[in-house]
């Protein structure tokens, strides 16, 4: 891991502005800079996708470093809420952060937290009761919350995919697999319907599923779970994205897989300045395959640091906490503490400033009134007013 | 006597799945097999036991046949062959839909991989726990909901989120309803396919001391499928561990993680994923094609072509278990003679 070749310059920290105050946001300005070019690549510099993955041509990777202070995705002061019959329900608030060109972001934090609504808002399907009442996502000069629909749908599925948390009902139950990922390579990969099903072959046997010549026949039902995953992977990588946004990309996959699926993923980031931003519950995952790491908690960003900075030195309680609850070396499952208290009902009108004050043993009068946000180290931004 | 009868005893086990597709037909009949419809070895010739108030945990790679295996011996699916027994009752040849309505099917309940996937969408949480309780306890009204209410309690589950449907609640916590509404009726073996997948590691940590403490109270037995192979080794007694469909190694928890004698199981161990890896070797990746389940040689070890230590016996001869320690067993040539 100390091995792994730099790919966005973590150090690079997109025009940060450190604020104090609660009305401060971990998130960036996008800026002045000149928009990401979004155009689709000219047809005869695409003969193949899979020129895309390794071990394809890899383009020199300092023609990603101009881009790098331009980053893939700012999201900005993001706010979602949903109606439920027992109130409004403030799933996220002034979510901040950003994913680099060719960096990896891990999105964690616990079951409830808000990582899943946070793709959801930036692909634009929320469910039908939820609502975007702030914040922007500046995407190659797209804000995504605020695109017409028609921009939107060009943009997904072509310049950012995604793989869904249940790979299984995001797959089409009547169509054999290989012939969903055909699809795609017709619709958004360039391919040609002569040479879709080969590729799409190819791109099984990237995702190492065992006989792809055959499996490409299957039905997601015939597939097992940690297979419907993968498949899901292989449609995401096919379009060729910009960025890929991954909830949960290698949950129920066994770890030698998911060390090829995470190598493939790290390889397209590296060589080909793809993006991601990848949820994940396993703080292991995050610290060997990802660059930086956005802990939220409750709807709020809460720490956002360098992987190495914060394994070695988390400095929000609730990413200690996370941390201990982690199973790693343990030697009884006595030793592992789960964290105190559980998320405040986000439907409460009186939330307050910092969210995780009830569950916190380091809290501050200050911390129900406001809530300092400050990059506490280089490109580490921390959301407490009594961090570690 | 019953009590030295194992909970679960399953012999010989198979399940195969017809595959559909030209290719394989032609190739059936080139070879001169008549119309011999091309087979997927699911599971193929399992055969282990599971003691009252054990815990075994089921490991393997995406694929190998655990989900198949376990849906065969909770009866949602009919084995190809081979035996399951709990306690003194042979379940294998109750017909897997008949089985679903039976008082019996208490004694065994499924907590399923995809707890999102396996709710029904017009069930509120509240509902869901419920189901079990309505059809294999007849329990109603106050009792009921008091019923409900202690499990969801038990699992981590807020009150205020019963009324809620599926599609309302997060992933981890879609998949505490899947407990809550598996240990309702008290089994005596839980069948957790990849129960804490959905959780985070808070969730999680409740969930095990909730299934350790579940387990020492009312004696259940776990089969426990996962990938997380850190939780294994905390919560287990005993691993299986599979791959295309054969078990290749099985023994106590502490030994297999420590002394892993199966190469595969030795690629899986060294393959777990530790915070702060800083400096850690780099893993090591198995290379090569894996074998199809289709149709697979039965005189070819499983793992042959990506087994970085394979030889040519292997190509010859299937590898049986051999004893390599106390109730320990690997299916390898290299660990013959222990
Ligand atoms: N349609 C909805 N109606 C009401 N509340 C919702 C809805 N969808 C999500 N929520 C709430 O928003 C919050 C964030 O949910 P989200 O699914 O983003 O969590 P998550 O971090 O992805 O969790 P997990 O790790 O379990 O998937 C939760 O409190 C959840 O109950
Ligand atoms: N209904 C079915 N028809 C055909 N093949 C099937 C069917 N169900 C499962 N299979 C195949 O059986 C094999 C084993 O699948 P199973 O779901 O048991 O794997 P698993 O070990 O649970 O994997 P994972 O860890 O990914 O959940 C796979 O090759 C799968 O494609
Ligand atoms: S110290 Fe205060 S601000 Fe920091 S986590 Fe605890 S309650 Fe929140
Ligand atoms: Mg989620
Ligand atoms: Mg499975």
């Amino acid at each position: 891991m100390s091995e792994r070749p730099p790919r966005a310059d973590p150090a690079v920290p997109p025009q940060l502005t450190p604020a104090g105050g609660p009305a401060a946001d971990l998130a960036v300005e996008p800026g002045e800079a000149p928009p990401l070019d979004t155009a689709p690549t000219p047809p005869g510099t695409a003969p193949n996708l899979l020129d895309s993955l390794p071990p394809g041509p890899i383009p020199p990777a300092a023609a990603f470093s101009a881009a790098q202070a331009e980053p893939c995705l700012a999201v900005r002061d993001l706010a979602v809420s949903f109606r439920t019959r027992g109130g409004t329900v403030k799933a996220l608030e002034q979510v901040g952060f950003t994913v680099g060109r060719g960096e990896i972001v891990a999105l964690v934090g616990e079951s409830g937290s808000g990582k899943s609504v946070t793709a959801y808002a930036l692909m634009g399907i929320l469910d039908a009761a939820g609502e975007v009442t702030a914040g922007t996502a500046q995407f190659g000069g797209t804000d995504l919350l605020h695109a017409p629909e028609r921009t939107l749908r060009g943009i997904r599925g072509r310049d950012i995919s995604m793989i869904f948390q249940n790979p299984r009902t995001a797959l089409n139950p009547i169509r054999p697999v290989g012939k969903q990922i055909a699809d795609v390579l017709i619709r958004h990969g360039g391919a040609g319907r002569r040479e879709a099903p080969a590729a799409a072959i190819e791109m099984l046997r990237r995702v190492r599923i065992t006989d792809p010549e055959r499996r490409a026949r299957a039905y997601p039902y015939e597939m097992s779970g940690g297979m419907c995953q993968r498949v899901m992977i292989a449609i995401a990588l096919a379009c060729r994205p910009k960025l890929l946004i991954a909830d949960e990309p290698t949950t129920g996959i066994d770890v030698t897989t998911q060390a090829v699926i995470m190598d493939l993923l790290t390889g397209l980031a590296r060589e080909s300045g793809v993006s991601a931003l990848v949820i994940t519950h396993d703080l292991a995952l995050a610290s060997e395959y990802c660059d930086r790491v956005v802990v939220m908690h409750a709807g709020h960003v809460v720490e956002d640091a360098p992987v190495r900075d914060l394994f070695a030195h988390p400095r929000h309680p609730y990413t200690a906490r996370l941390l201990a609850a982690t199973p790693t070396g343990h030697a009884s499952l006595a030793d592992l503490a789960s964290i105190p208290g559980s998320l405040p009902d986000l439907r409460r009108p009186d939330l307050p400033a910092c969210r995780y004050i009830g569950r916190c043993d380091r809290a501050l009068d200050s911390c129900q009134v406001s809530l300092q946000r400050r990059e506490i180290a280089p490109s580490h931004l921390v959301a407490c007013n009594n961090p570690l | 006597m019953s009590e030295t009868l194992p909970l679960l005893d399953v012999a010989e086990l198979s399940r195969q799945f017809t595959v559909r597709g030209t290719t394989g037909g032609l190739l059936a009949r080139l070879r001169g097999g008549a119309a011999a419809a091309p087979k997927l070895h699911a599971v193929d010739d399992v055969s282990f036991t599971i003691g009252r108030g054990e815990t075994v945990g089921l490991v393997g790679e995406s694929g190998c046949g655990k989900s198949t295996l376990v849906r065969v011996l909770t009866r949602l699916l009919d084995p190809t062959s081979g035996s399951i027994r709990l306690g003194s009752q042979d379940l294998t040849h109750l017909p897997a839909r008949r089985f679903a309505r039976r008082p019996e099917r208490a004694r065994i309940q499924m907590v399923f991989q995809d707890a999102g996937e396996s709710v029904n969408p017009r069930y509120t949480a509240f509902d869901a726990i419920a189901d079990p309780l309505r059809r294999l306890r007849r329990l109603r009204g106050a009792a009921l909901r008091s019923r409900v209410e202690t499990v969801a309690t038990q699992c981590g589950l807020p009150l205020a989120l019963l009324p809620r449907f599926p599609h309302q609640l997060s992933g981890g916590q879609r998949a505490r309803v899947g407990i809550a509404r598996a240990i309702a009726v008290e089994p005596e073996l839980l069948v957790l396919d990849e129960p804490t997948a959905a959780l985070d590691v808070s969730v999680q940590v409740v969930v095990l001391h909730l299934l350790a403490r579940l387990k020492q109270e009312l004696g259940m037995s776990y089969l426990f499928v996962s990938h997380d192979l850190n939780v294994v080794r905390l919560l287990c007694d005993r691993v299986l561990v599979m791959y295309l469909g054969r078990i290749v190694e099985e023994g106590p928890a502490g030994a297999v993680f420590a002394n892993p004698r199966h190469p595969y199981t030795r690629a899986l161990v060294e393959a777990i994923p530790q915070i702060g890896a800083e400096g850690a070797p780099e893993r090591i990746r198995l290379g090569g094609e894996p074998r199809s389940p289709i149709d697979p040689d039965p005189n070819v070890c499983r793992f042959y072509g990506r087994c970085p230590r394979g030889f040519a016996r292997c190509a010859e001869q299937m590898p049986p278990l051999h004893e390599v320690g106390p109730r320990h067993r690997a299916a390898c040539h290299l660990v013959e003679g222990g």
